[in-house]
């Protein structure tokens, strides 16, 4: 490796070009930024009716779930590690109009007495 | 009944691209090896020879060096046509595509880290790309991505320093060298 010495400054800083600087700091935010919008800390929904759990899902699988009440049926959408009330047959619409939940929130559609609950997961073998 | 004699004439550019292919294979086996504590991150040793060779010998010889490991290499692991195989065939596909267009970058700005975490962000990218709509359609990856993105950004990063490392001449004098 006779030709590796150039003189100068330290040799690592040599080998980096100041476009690769650009890149290094670019691929660096992209994936800071990535890991600051994950939606990673939530990764449970879990959906009751009447106060019974109806069901308890993942948030990485995308779907819709249906969710029978005394007015019909509650749409409770997840898509892309997010969760919301998608349609309801209630008359004020609050729980739909809360849009997507953030970590630790719920929404409550109450004439048709479904909530929604974004949480933490207890892990255990079950969950996969 | 005569036998026949069937002469394959290797050119000392065959005799270089295997050479060069079976320094990846080695890589590739040898990566096998380590355990690692996640599936699907890798720190992709063998595009070390793909980007030493692309700038040696140029992106076509790249190209030739890197498609048989990944075939080779899948034949040697036993995972030749199944979808391990598919996503690393699709990495290296797109690691190729990337290499080509910035091998046109100017050599006197873009170095070989810069080249490899280029490459190191295309093959990731695909692969998860294929997973989405392949492998696993419907699967949120998302909070994947910063996980990812993130070992491809620090293994691209590791493997472009070997690279310069590994080189005897700066990349400017490559370009001239090639020219001349």
């Amino acid at each position: 490796m006779a030709g590796v010495k150039r003189s100068g400054r330290s040799q690592v800083a040599q080998w980096i070009y100041p476009g690769d600087w650009l890149l290094l700091a670019g691929g660096f935010a992209l994936v800071a930024g990535l890991a600051l919008h994950a939606p990673a800390p939530a990764d449970r929904v879990l959906i009751k009716q009447a106060g019974r759990t109806f069901a308890e899902a993942s948030l990485r699988l995308n779907r819709i779930i249906a969710v029978p009440g005394p007015l019909g049926t509650t749409e409770v959408e997840i898509r892309d590690g997010r969760v919301r009330v998608k349609a309801d047959p209630g008359p004020r619409q609050l729980c739909v109009n809360q849009g997507w939940l953030k970590a630790g929130e719920a929404a409550i559609c109450l004439p048709n007495r479904v909530s929604v609950e974004l949480g933490r997961a207890a892990y255990d073998s079950l969950n996969y | 009944m005569t036998a026949s004699i069937i002469e394959l004439k290797a050119s000392l550019e065959d005799r270089r691209i295997a050479a060069l292919a079976a320094a990846g294979i080695g890589l590739t086996l040898a990566e096998a090896a380590i355990p690692l504590p996640i599936p699907g991150i890798k720190p992709g040793l063998a595009n070390i020879v793909t980007l030493l060779v692309l700038y040696r010998y140029g992106w076509r010889l790249a190209a030739w060096v890197s498609l048989l490991r990944i075939v080779a290499g899948a034949l040697f692991l036993g995972t030749f046509l199944t979808p391990t195989f598919a996503l690393s065939l699709a990495g290296g596909l797109a690691s190729l595509a990337v290499l080509a267009l910035a091998a046109r970058l100017p050599p006197a700005w873009f170095g070989p880290v810069g080249l490899s975490l280029l490459a190191a962000f295309g093959h990731i990218g695909t692969q998860l790309l294929l997973v989405d709509v392949w492998l696993m359609p419907g699967v949120s990856l998302i909070g994947l991505l910063p996980l990812f993105l993130g070992a491809a950004w620090l293994t691209g990063l590791i493997n472009g320093l070997i690279v310069a490392r590994m080189m005897p001449m700066s990349p400017i004098e490559y370009r001239r060298e090639s020219t001349a």
